[in-house]
């Protein structure tokens, strides 16, 4: 038997971002931004809460969450107390931190890293479904989202042979 | 670490083929590496080389933002010179080694 030492690189990704908080968002935006450095097709396509990271208003206020994250941690490294993260301010305090330290790895805030995907070529969609959930409308978001589609839409977007299809 | 010769200068290079040695790089270096890349160097292309040799050679790490705001190009021209992942292609081309950075 012979070996099969033929490799078939990634050619497009489809990447979907479900969840609107700032670390979710930015994992979404690091991996469409990072296939399209690669040359890789990039579709970013945005749902449910995710939306927050293209509606106008909202998408460079992005919050990370205190309470529910048990993953959180105090500047030293202390576990944070979730009874903490119910307090007003803290989040937006937390929230104002991450940003600090993302900025000093010279990440770009939401509406920048969108501007380099789509100026190296990669497209963003918005979900019809979602869309239509929250009330949003086309004006509502980022003036560059492609369009507002559907998941057939989205799937026939995934034609073609090495593409992959990654939930955020 | 490998040697290779490129448009007659004797180089040493990494296992994906960029150069490990930066001052070993010179232009002719570079036109002949950006011809296997199908590029053809202009005078902005130089421009941008030198700008990530320079950032490269104060040991600051590379992004595609730090090259979007130098004030030589846009990331969409930056896109355009080098296509097909012009971070990697323009820092192949720059004889630095292979960026490491995410964005």
């Amino acid at each position: 038997m012979s070996e099969i030492t033929e490799k078939y690189p990634l050619k497009k990704v489809l990447i979907i971002c479900a969840k609107g908080n700032l670390e979710d968002v930015l994992a979404a935006l690091v991996m469409t931004n990072g296939a399209v450095m690669e040359g890789i097709e990039a579709k970013l396509f945005f749902t449910f809460f995710g939306l927050d990271g293209i509606t106008k208003n909202r998408m460079n206020s992005l919050h990370t969450a205190t309470v529910g994250n048990p993953a959180m941690r105090m500047p030293g490294g202390l576990p944070f107390p979730s009874l903490l993260g119910i307090l007003p301010g803290v989040e937006a305090g937390v929230s104002a931190m991450m940003k600090s330290q993302i900025n000093k790895l010279d990440i770009p805030t939401v509406t920048e890293f969108l501007e380099m995907i789509t100026a190296g070529g990669g497209e963003v969609f918005a979900c019809k479904l979602a869309c239509d959930m929250f009330k949003l409308k086309k004006e509502d978001l980022w003036e560059e989202v492609s369009g507002i589609i559907t998941v057939g839409q989205f799937y026939e977007l995934a034609e073609g042979h090495g593409t992959q299809i990654i939930f955020v | 670490m490998a040697e290779q010769i490129i448009a007659g200068f004797t180089v040493d290079v990494s296992a994906d083929g960029y150069m490990t040695n930066p001052s070993q790089w010179n232009k002719e270096i570079a036109i002949e590496m950006a011809k296997e890349l199908n590029t053809e160097l202009g005078e902005k292309h130089f421009a941008v080389l030198e700008f990530l040799r320079k950032v490269q050679m104060e040991g600051q790490q590379l992004t595609i933002r730090k090259v979007g705001t130098s004030g030589i190009v846009d990331i969409k021209e930056f896109y355009q010179l080098f296509p097909g992942g012009p971070l990697k292609n323009a820092s192949k081309i720059a004889g630095i080694p292979k960026p490491t950075s995410c964005v």
